[in-house]
């Protein structure tokens, strides 16, 4: 015997009310959006900067430099996308990224002098910035689990304390005196195009015109977090770890109920946002050749609106990695492409802003039509 | 016969008040008992002490045979004891597959046992068999909680509950909420428990449901068990009385 499918609230909405047909279609079509939304950008951008400003949107160049450019976005986003689906927040995430940046930067000049050689003393400054970013997350995630405060008020708060750190370690300045090998990690690539030459790994001997039409194609801070994005999205789909991820989000209360240790879990979480957004600030630290403690601050709300925009529910239980990758990418499509249209770069706020409240918008849409469907 | 769940003058306070008053009630195999009472009769809280929610102030618990004491829900449920909440307990994002195996899903080695993945296909075997046992069918176990009826949701509950081989369960209000169809087909599950004889003590404000499917009907009111009856020997005028304290056995003795 088949259950009955029982009327539940009804839905009122005046798109959602369509015939079944056209719901269906949308349905597929809000699940898609985003993909379909890059691929739009990207032809849009191809065929408007080619007509008006006569330049190739689609270049090796600008493809690196967008990769590049979200590396940190990504990074964030990363950990806030298992924070988000579990039901929470990590509004830390911008001004621990400075803090790591600053350490990683401050060890790496404190042990050059000690004669252990460049290559550990970059090591150990890394693997400082790792560690302390991780350290507000783990308190983040103590506080939030333990003392059940809402997690918003927690890592608000530890925003302000990882600022404040970041500010005292740098003295408010950026950190300099890196040595070659942290410039050449966060810039050099695997491989280099100039000429309509290939290299792996070694950069060609070249200078002025030609050095400067020599293309970097996935430079190491793209190819670690390529890696750690791959990481994410198999943790998130495959394994135990992410589906007590989901059950947290979807009722924290079930979840426990079922014997998922969901304090341990929460605390793991914002240990492991903290652990994505140090890589990000000692990436940063790679990529600028010195430590900065604002790195992360203007990418936060970036951060977050790729989460959004990639349709993880800020209610928590639903999204995954790649919609993230997917909203960091429209949002770096979208500032490079209005860029190169000549458009005053302040536009791109206004973008962004509305692509945001539309994805939500879309996804709650989404929400109307399975209410619907399940009342009939 | 030996009961499989022994509960010896249990008392429950909360600050001045009394909740559970010296309680004794005994569950034997295979038979379904009623626990009625108007609210704050203290049934909820009776339960609750008993699957390790709250820690009784006095009194024993003996689990099949053995006395028992759990400080914690987890505690209850590994001994067997599984409760099937009001509100469920489902995470409603999870599809029925992930929810039945939900804090206890099945891994499986991958690349060579470097580390370990979701065995889905495993446990939606399972779940399929489980569902089956207890004569359910969805037309997808990949669908999300949040798109099944209440009655289907109920379902999934009890079926994790059998799945995960539990001696004993308690049912706190299932029919709640409930269209007409799917409040006999909970029904029908609590029989299907009972012949394969996991006893099921089913808590109720439907005396019609409670009627329909209980061997014995304990009533309390005001935290005491104001009396026990065999179900075929009364009715529902007479279990009224006692749950509005108009009829008390404790009184009269």
């Amino acid at each position: 015997m088949t259950l009955e499918s029982h009327a539940e609230t009804a839905a009122k909405s005046g798109f959602a009310g369509r015939s079944p047909g056209v719901r269906r279609a949308i349905l597929v079509l809000s699940r898609v959006w985003a993909w379909i939304f890059l691929v739009a950008l990207i032809l849009i951008f191809t065929m408007t900067t080619k007509i008006y400003q006569q330049v190739d949107f689609l270049t090796v160049r600008n493809s690196q430099n967008i990769l590049v450019e979200i590396v940190p976005v990504l990074l964030m986003g990363l950990g806030q996308t298992f924070v988000i689906i579990a039901g929470g927040i990590d509004l830390s995430v911008g001004w621990v990224m400075g803090m790591a940046s600053v350490v990683s930067a401050t060890v790496i000049v404190a042990l050059l002098p000690t004669g252990i050689g460049e290559g550990l003393s970059i090591l150990f400054g890394f693997a400082a910035g790792l560690i302390t970013a991780m350290i507000p997350g783990f308190i983040n995630g103590v506080i939030i689990a333990k003392l059940k405060i809402p997690s918003f008020i927690v890592t608000l708060g530890m925003s302000f304390i990882a600022r404040g750190i970041a500010y005292l370690i740098s003295g408010g300045n950026v950190v300099i005196g890196m040595p070659l090998g942290v410039r050449n990690f966060g810039n050099e690539s695997l491989i280099y195009l100039q000429g309509g030459n290939v290299y792996f790994l070694q950069r060609p001997d070249v200078t002025g015109i030609a050095l400067r039409s020599l293309d970097r194609v996935f430079t190491y801070p793209v190819v670690v977090a390529a890696i750690v994005v791959g990481i994410a999205i198999f943790v998130l789909r495959k394994t135990r770890f992410g589906r007590h991820t989901y059950a947290i989000g979807g009722s924290a209360e079930a979840a426990s109920r079922a014997g998922i240790r969901v304090d341990r879990h929460t605390i793991i979480l914002y240990t492991l946002s903290g652990l994505t957004v140090g890589l990000a600030g000692v990436l940063h630290t790679a990529r600028f050749n010195g430590g900065s403690p604002i790195a992360g601050d203007p990418l936060l709300l970036s951060s977050i609106a790729a989460v959004i925009i990639g349709g993880v529910s800020m209610f928590g239980g639903h999204g995954n990695i790649v919609g993230t990758v997917i909203g960091a990418l429209i949002i770096a499509l979208l500032t490079t492409g209005l860029v190169m249209l000549n458009v005053q770069p302040f536009w791109q706020y206004i973008v962004v802003g509305v692509v945001v409240i539309l994805a939500v918008l879309i996804d709650q849409g989404r929400d109307l039509i399975i209410g619907r469907m399940k009342a009939e | 016969m030996e009961p499989l769940l022994s509960v010896k003058g249990l008392v429950k306070k909360f600050g001045g008040l009394v909740a559970v008053n010296h309680v004794d009630f005994d569950v034997y195999p295979g038979e379904v008992v009623g626990l009625v009472g108007d609210n704050a009769a203290g049934k909820s809280t009776l339960i609750k002490c008993i699957s390790g929610v709250y820690q009784a102030e006095a009194g024993e618990i003996y689990f099949e045979g053995k006395p028992v004491r759990f400080s914690l829900p987890i505690e209850a449920r590994d001994a067997g004891i599984e409760t099937i909440y009001q509100d469920l307990a489902l995470a409603g994002n999870l599809n029925v597959s992930a929810n039945i195996f939900m804090g206890r899903e099945v891994e499986k080695p991958y690349l060579g046992g470097l580390v370990k993945v979701l065995d889905e296909k495993f446990m939606l075997r399972e779940s399929e068999k489980v569902l089956n046992t207890l004569d359910i069918r969805f037309p997808s176990l990949i669908e999300e909680i949040d798109k099944l009826s209440g009655g289907q949701r109920q379902a999934v509950a009890i079926a994790r509950a059998m799945y995960w081989q539990a001696r004993m369960m308690i049912m706190d209000e299932p029919t709640n909420n409930l269209g007409v169809v799917e409040q006999r087909k909970v029904i029908e599950i609590i029989q299907h428990l009972r012949d394969q004889g996991i006893p099921v003590i089913l808590i109720s404000h439907t005396l019609p449901d409670v009627f329909a499917v209980t061997n014995r009907i304990v009533v309390m009111h005001r935290g005491r068990k104001v009396t026990e009856k065999l179900t075929a020997e009364t009715n529902s005028q007479e279990i009224v009385q006692y749950m509005v304290g108009a009829l008390d056995d404790t009184r009269a003795a």
